[in-house]
């Protein structure tokens, strides 16, 4: 586990219809995180969001 | 007469692949060559630091290194911390997929032994631990080593028992991660080293450790880093800087527009305007990444499309999305043109960096 200070998320819908990415604040960066088990990122996020410290907001 | 060739223990993994660190001569920093205040964060390729609440460190590639090697990865304390609370801890990781680890034969009877060498230097002497750590089964073991000489180059090697107990996974997530102690609290030290493979305990991971964060003098360079089978140290498994960039390039690629390729745009991929005021285009990476990679710029308006006579700059979107392990799509708006036509991609040579993070 890292410790990621995560200040916010966000689904991205592509022009599939899917949300295959999330927008986030990672430790002051904006960076795109896929919806990738496995990527350390996205890993820390739902960690996040089952301990109830992060929610991720719906797509515009 | 029959022959029989006896090898023991420790020989015979002399020949071909030995070496299972990426960059151990440290050549390779595709982040940049200094870092400030490091907290949990990588910093030369493969190497990642990490520092909780002890002090303040900054972490840099050295040029400073022994005969036969050109660069170091160095800690430099800029702020003391001489009393650690009971959980601050400092030290440099290494992390490795599981499905690299299989030949270890760990969670077996026939587990193998292990042996850690690498060049250190610095101005604290005195104890420190190398830890190992099996991140899928929350087991370790530990070795101290002694810093003997002030600010002199000494070459250390380490040898872990095999551990017939917990399997790595076959995969391409974290089962293995080496940590060089720099300094600890309480928490890691009150208990007695674990020199053998034990369930953790985080008492016992630290004994003994000096405090590198006890005055802003204090300095620890490390080089020629090794992990390989067997119970001894064979010399150090040189790679070209090609090779070794290659092989990071699979955990980070940095597209950066400031060097190299500060006087003429890169191309990326082709794409189209997919509606009058967005594009898609291919955005192929270096080299197969590991997972799918994290995406950051540090500009927003780094791209142009060229098609039908025109030059769009990017104003906004997405950026970059359906991430996988080898490709991604980039996906912006731009001013109002054509839907349909084709579009070339390039970065613009405004000094941005793209990076894609796949590091475990």
């Amino acid at each position: 586990m890292f410790d990621m200070n995560i200040t916010a998320a966000q689904y991205l819908v592509n022009v599939d219809g899917d949300q295959d990415t999330i927008r986030a604040t990672i430790d002051g960066t904006e960076v795109n995180v896929p919806v990738y088990v496995g990527n350390r990122h996205y890993d820390e996020i739902m960690r996040q969001v089952a301990a109830g410290t992060l929610t991720i907001e719906d797509a515009d | 007469m029959a022959l029989t060739t006896v090898r023991p223990q420790g020989m015979g993994f002399d020949t071909g692949r030995r070496n299972l660190i990426i960059n151990g001569a440290m050549q390779v920093s595709q982040r940049g060559t200094s870092f400030a205040t490091v907290g949990t964060e990588y910093t030369l390729d493969r190497f990642q630091a990490q520092n909780s609440s002890l002090g303040a460190f900054t972490v840099t590639q050295s040029s400073t290194a022994p005969d036969g090697f050109a660069k170091s990865l160095k800690w430099d304390c800029t702020t003391a911390d001489a009393s650690p609370a009971a959980g601050d801890f400092a030290g440099l990781n290494y992390r490795i997929e599981g499905q690299d680890l299989q030949q270890l034969k760990k969670g077996t009877s026939g587990a193998l032994s292990t042996t850690v060498s690498f060049w250190v230097r610095s101005n604290k002497t005195g104890t420190y631990i190398l830890e190992i750590v099996d991140a899928d089964n929350s087991r370790n073991i530990h070795k101290a080593y002694t810093i003997s000489s002030a600010d002199t180059w000494e070459h250390k090697e380490l040898t872990f028992a095999g551990d017939t107990t917990g399997t790595l996974t076959n995969d391409n997530g974290l089962s293995m991660y080496l940590r060089w102690y720099l300094g600890a609290g309480s928490t890691y030290t009150s208990g007695t080293l674990a020199t053998d493979w034990q369930a953790n305990v985080n008492a016992d991971r630290a004994v003994g450790q000096v405090n590198l964060a006890d005055s802003t003098s204090n300095e620890w360079y490390i080089t020629g880093v090794q992990l390989e089978l067997g119970t001894n140290a064979s010399d150090f498994e040189h790679r070209s800087y090609g090779e070794e960039l290659q092989l990071c390039k699979r955990y980070f690629q940095s597209w950066d527009n400031t060097a190299s390729d500060a006087t003429s745009n890169r191309t990326i991929g082709g794409g189209v305007w997919y509606t009058a005021t967005q594009i898609l285009a291919t955005f192929p990476f270096e080299v197969e990444m590991r997972a799918a990679p994290t995406f950051s710029t540090s500009a927003t308006d780094s791209v142009t499309a060229y098609g039908g006579g025109w030059a769009e700059q990017r104003v906004g979107g997405n950026g970059l999305d359906t991430i996988g392990t080898k490709c991604a799509r980039l996906n912006f708006t731009v001013g109002s043109r054509t839907a349909g036509h084709g579009a070339l991609v390039q970065r613009q040579n405004n000094g941005s960096t793209w990076t894609l993070d796949a590091e475990l």
